[in-house]
């Protein structure tokens, strides 16, 4: 194929210089039709089964483990913008809670727990990260191969046993981070503060720019002086840290540590990241529209039993909005070369 | 006479036993523009790169404002005020103008914060000083709407955030239609009347007859001619000279004047 970089794509910009409102749509547009594929979602729902929608109890069960998404979508974001996948994240979910977990029932600070919970999962993100940027992997099939081996490493050690964490709800970190405000659970205005903050990285911060950089053209990128592989690094460090945080919501949830912790979330956690609006080919993305896509992700399952359809149709559903939604960005991603 | 910017004196690159550069002088001053000229494999490319920094010269000597710089490399070229924008461009093309200018220079004062609204003005002022300015475009545009040549006047504008006085062009008309081309030759004639430096690399004679204040041409590795414009007189001539050049027999009707021009 005789591709000159000159070869224009059909330009969707307004003829004359946008006003700030336009700019802002234009900009946000994949976030914004992200919201609307929600709404509409939710308006359906509510039509279908208004005596559950009209109802607050839904809502607050989605809430309640909505952030946990949240900590694993926004990072992965940032893994994908910058080029990259995390495949191992549910396993380093797995890892820093389990750390959380031996260290809250050896009696440490549940605050000295979480950090190093946090650590763990940092070092975890930047072993993976090191293993593709330093050793020249796909990052695709290393961090599907370390997620497995994580997984078989916490397996092979605990011998599938779980722990339990009867103390956890006496700490006194417990109800600022998993608490009830009246009738909302305290760790959604974690899981926003983290979107909040990651978002102004994303998009006000030079590592965000440089993560926007390299994920658009590395090649350009290392010409401006830019350490690729250091942003490349510092993207899947940023993943470790948000799946050791989802990973330690998810243990004060259910006051226990599985050895299967954060398994279910590798493929809803990766669909909410692209029905979100962030494209498969790196250099932009958005923090928001992941954001709503793990919202979108969440309520399908409730929505469609709540509908009065069986369980058997929640996967049929699921793939159903996914495909939807990935049409509708289609149409509005443009890929510029 | 104009201030001597740069200077390089008897450069010499050898590949092992094979020389690309086979000992070049030449210099820019303050606010022209030279046209470098070559054929392919004519060592045009090792020369933009010693100057980047990017290659180290075999032997010769680096003279900037009249003092020679020892050790030359990517970062001391960077210092003495020298941009080199590359045939790709180095730009990210998903990103806007401004994102493009600053890439890896961003203005982030507060604990790595952009201070975006600095970040606008500078670039807005950047995009005036080479005439880029448009009633379709912003510096909030992004770059791949922009045509060949707009892009290029980005490249050239992040080179002037980066205070150069020389900016080299490597090929900036390459693969760009006429208007395309006109708008690049806009940009370097306002850069050249703002008082900095370009060379410009080309092997479209006629583009580089245009812009260019003088000439130097490059064969295997040598300087092969260096005129002024007044000196050569036409972009036939030139032609001519080149045609004489690559093949040194077949051209009869070669006017001997211009070869006294060869220093």
């Amino acid at each position: 194929m005789t591709t000159t970089s000159e070869t224009k794509v059909a330009p969707v910009a307004p003829p004359s210089p946008p006003s700030a409102m336009r700019r802002f749509i234009f900009n946000n547009r994949a976030m914004i039709g992200t919201l609307a594929v929600f709404l509409i979602m939710m308006a359906i729902f509510v039509v279908a089964s208004p005596r559950v929608f009209l109802n607050w109890q839904i809502y607050n069960s989605v809430l309640v483990t909505l952030p946990v998404a949240l900590f694993v979508v926004v990072p992965l974001v940032f893994v994908v913008t910058v080029g990259e996948i995390d495949l191992s994240f549910p396993a380093t979910m797995g890892f820093a809670s389990w750390i959380f977990a031996l260290l809250i029932n050896a009696h440490v600070d549940p605050l000295i727990s979480l950090i190093a919970a946090c650590g763990v999962g940092m070092g975890l993100g930047f072993g993976v990260g090191a293993l593709v940027v330093y050793g020249s992997l796909s990052s695709l099939i290393a961090t599907l191969g370390m997620n497995y081996m994580l997984r078989g490493l916490i397996m092979i050690i605990t011998q599938g046993k779980s722990i339990a964490l009867p103390n956890v709800r006496d700490t006194w970190l417990f109800p600022i981070l998993t608490g009830d405000l009246s009738s909302f659970p305290t760790q959604i205005i974690w899981g926003v503060l983290f979107v909040v903050i990651s978002a102004l990285i994303y998009n006000r911060h030079r590592f965000g720019a440089r993560i926007k950089a390299v994920g658009d053209n590395p090649d350009s990128a290392a010409q401006m002086g830019i350490s690729v592989k250091r942003i490349r690094l510092g993207a899947f460090v940023y993943m470790g840290l948000g799946a050791a945080l989802a990973g330690v919501f998810s243990v004060l949830i259910n006051f226990t540590w599985w050895p299967s912790t954060g398994d279910g979330y590798l493929l809803p956690g990766l669909a909410s990241v692209f029905v979100g609006g962030t494209p498969t080919w790196g250099g932009i993305g958005t923090i928001f529209g992941g954001a709503i896509g793990a919202l979108i992700v969440s309520f399908i399952q409730s929505g469609i039993i709540a509908a009065g359809l069986t369980g058997f149709y929640v996967q049929f559903f699921n793939g159903l909005i996914i495909i939807l939604a990935l049409l509708g960005h289609r149409w509005n991603q443009t890929r510029y070369r | 006479m104009a201030e001597r910017l740069i200077e390089l004196k008897d450069i010499t690159k050898s590949y092992g036993r094979v020389f690309a550069v086979g000992g070049v002088s030449f210099h820019v001053d303050r606010g022209e523009v030279v046209g470098l000229i070559g054929d392919n494999g004519a060592g045009k490319s090792t020369l933009i790169k010693i100057l980047a920094g990017a290659v180290k010269p075999t032997s010769g000597d680096i003279i900037v404002r009249g003092k020679p710089v020892s050790n030359w490399d990517a970062a001391r070229s960077r210092e003495s005020g020298i941009e080199t924008v590359f045939q790709d461009r180095a730009l990210a093309v998903q990103q806007t103008i401004v994102r493009n200018i600053f890439m890896g220079r961003e203005i982030a004062p507060f604990f790595g914060f952009l201070d975006t609204r600095k970040e606008l003005q500078e670039a807005e002022r950047l995009m005036r000083e080479i005439g880029f300015t448009s009633k379709v475009f912003s510096p909030l545009s992004i770059v791949g709407q922009l045509s060949g040549g707009e892009r290029q006047g980005v490249a050239i504008a992040r080179a002037i955030y980066n205070n150069a006085d020389l900016i080299v062009l490597d090929e900036p008309t390459t693969a760009l239609s006429l208007t395309e081309t006109d708008k690049v030759f806009r940009f370097v004639r306002t850069v050249r009347a703002g008082g900095r430096s370009i060379l410009f690399i080309g092997h479209n004679i006629h583009h580089v007859y245009d812009i260019a204040d003088r000439f130097i041409v490059i064969d295997r590795g040598r300087v092969a001619l260096s005129v002024t414009k007044a000196e050569i007189g036409s972009a036939e001539k030139l032609i001519n000279f080149m045609e004489h050049v690559a093949h040194p027999q077949g051209v009869a009707s070669f006017d001997p004047s211009v070869e006294e021009a060869h220093p």
